[in-house]
């Protein structure tokens, strides 16, 4: 019963960090094919924003609200500064992506130095058997699962879903039908910087703020939307169930670091055999 | 030409990057009527449309819309002032519903009575109301016709431009749809630009058609020569 608990509790972990971490980047590569590299950095601003206004007195919840809101705000400057230049090439949004991302972590270095003193783990921890689990990682574990509620009504019965999943799939003739596709574009920019902050601000309580802490995210991210596939909306939730088990799985018989290869692994044999990944697969079995 | 002209093209010159595909092009056109414009392939036709509603930029000339000039605006800003367009291939959003395809532009503008809106364009296009919930996608050559006109109908435009609307459309729908455009023309007071090549479709239009060569205005045959089928594909012929 513990032992089950135990594997429950550690595959949804898995699962719920891979969804938060790939998010953000999902929703933007998604619905703008801007392949976004500076989002580790758009989860270390979320988590700076969160810390630092904690440590100005807001309690928890409200410190990762101003996280979220100064990530959108730094999305949406980028935005109008940069991205909406470089939508439909995938390939320069990467080159100039990076480059905000090492303009980005440099400047926190030398703002805030190599690190600031973190926030505690909130809530407590309680004990089952012989393990002892803490209750901050099962509310992640709720929270990721509400954030893809949240999001499947935005986007598919919401007025703006209705408007950016046809801004998605035929721009032009949205345009000409009176949809205002930079609007659409700027928004969902935002939203996919406010999930990315959001990540920061929800995991930053678990660990050390340091400038680089958003490369913690990167790998796990970036897996997540690449076996998601073409439609990361479709194919997000299974890709991180997949990977989070097989993670979790190989970690529970060896320990982190083989389950980090297996996941790698895992994904160059999907990338082999499922070109289109998940949502490929999806749309073939309908 | 005068300030009765709902649409007024003058000197249009447009293209893509240095080449020009529209050499030149004038006309107006009155609420309520009825322009077609023909012309072999690749003269430029679809182009002038596009200039029209924005999405090819003009590279001389001017566009004026209800006495404004419009060359300037945006394709988005057109379509919110009322000109509305359907572009060759339909363009239907595949993802979406057909319901949720024919209320985009509405939603766009944050209609109100959206409700009462579905239901006039339903009474036009009673299969359309049938198939509500289905996806764009699966419909039928001639029910996305219908469904892309009915996009375009729900914002009530003054001025709508159909690209090829009976292209790849079985006969008899393409009689009823041109039946239907005659109708809203006169019910809506909407003034109509067809780009279209398709004889015996102008000529049940029964309205005034240009012919388009190299991307200035070769021709111009009255509605009188269109009475029938067989005059209309005398006179477009010499021209086609």
């Amino acid at each position: 019963m513990v032992l089950l608990f135990n594997i429950i509790f550690q595959v949804s972990d898995a699962i719920s960090f891979l969804l938060l971490s790939a998010i953000g980047l999902a929703v933007i590569f998604g619905m703008m094919r801007i392949i976004n590299l500076a989002h580790g950095e758009f989860i270390t601003v979320g988590a700076y924003g969160t810390v630092v206004t904690a440590k100005m007195g807001l309690p928890l919840p409200m410190a990762m609200a101003c996280g979220v809101l100064v990530t959108i705000i730094f999305g949406f400057i980028l935005e109008r500064l940069i991205i909406r230049y470089i939508y439909g090439r995938p390939l320069d949004s990467v080159v100039a992506t990076w480059g905000i991302s090492l303009i980005v972590s440099q400047s926190f270095l030398i703002i805030f130095g190599p690190s600031i003193e973190g926030l505690k783990s909130p809530l407590g921890s309680f004990q089952m058997g012989d393990y002892s689990f803490s209750e901050y990682r099962i509310l992640l574990i709720f929270i990721s699962f509400l954030i893809l509620v949240l999001l499947y009504f935005l986007f598919m019965k919401s007025r703006f879903g209705t408007l950016a999943r046809a801004t998605i799939e035929k721009p032009i003739t949205s345009s000409a039908l009176g949809v205002d596709v930079q609007k659409v574009y700027t928004i969902t920019f935002c939203i996919g910087a406010g999930l990315a902050g959001l990540t920061g601000a929800l995991y930053i309580p678990t660990m050390t703020c340091v400038p680089s802490l958003g490369q913690a995210f990167i790998v796990s991210a970036f897996v997540s939307v690449v076996t998601a596939g073409a439609s990361p909306f479709i194919g997000l939730v299974p890709a991180a169930a997949f990977l989070g088990s097989f993670q979790t799985g190989i970690t529970f018989f060896y320990h982190a670091t083989i389950g980090l290869i297996g996941l790698l692994f895992a994904v160059i044999m999907i990338i082999r055999f499922l070109p289109s990944g998940f949502s490929g697969l999806i749309k073939k079995g309908k | 030409m005068g300030l009765n002209n709902i649409l007024e093209i003058k000197n249009i010159i447009s293209g893509y990057g240095t080449t020009n595909v529209i050499n030149n092009i004038s006309f107006g056109i009155n609420e309520s009527s009825i322009l077609a414009i023909s012309g072999r392939n690749g003269v430029g036709k679809s182009t002038l449309l596009k200039t029209i509603i924005g999405i090819v930029e003009s590279k001389s000339g001017n566009i004026f819309f209800m006495n404004k000039n419009i060359t300037k605006n945006r394709p988005t800003e057109r379509s919110i002032l009322g000109i509305g367009y359907v572009p060759q291939g339909r363009d239907i959003f595949n993802s979406l519903t057909v319901e949720e395809n024919i209320s985009l532009p509405a939603i766009s503008r944050r209609m109100k009575n959206l409700k009462n809106e579905l239901e006039k364009i339903y009474s036009v296009f009673p299969i359309l109301k049938e198939k509500r919930n289905d996806l764009g996608g699966s419909l039928s050559g001639g029910q996305q016709q219908q469904l892309a006109i009915a996009r375009s109908l729900i914002f009530n435009p003054k001025v709508l431009l159909l690209d090829e609307p009976s292209e790849g459309i079985q006969p008899s729908i393409v009689s009823s749809i041109a039946e239907k455009i005659h109708n809203i023309a006169i019910e809506l007071k909407t003034a109509f630009v067809i780009v279209e090549q398709n004889i015996s479709f102008i000529s049940k239009l029964s309205c005034d058609c240009f012919i388009i060569d190299k991307g200035v205005i070769s021709s111009k045959i009255s509605s009188k020569d269109f009475s029938d089928v067989d005059k209309a594909r005398k006179a477009l012929s010499l021209e086609l």
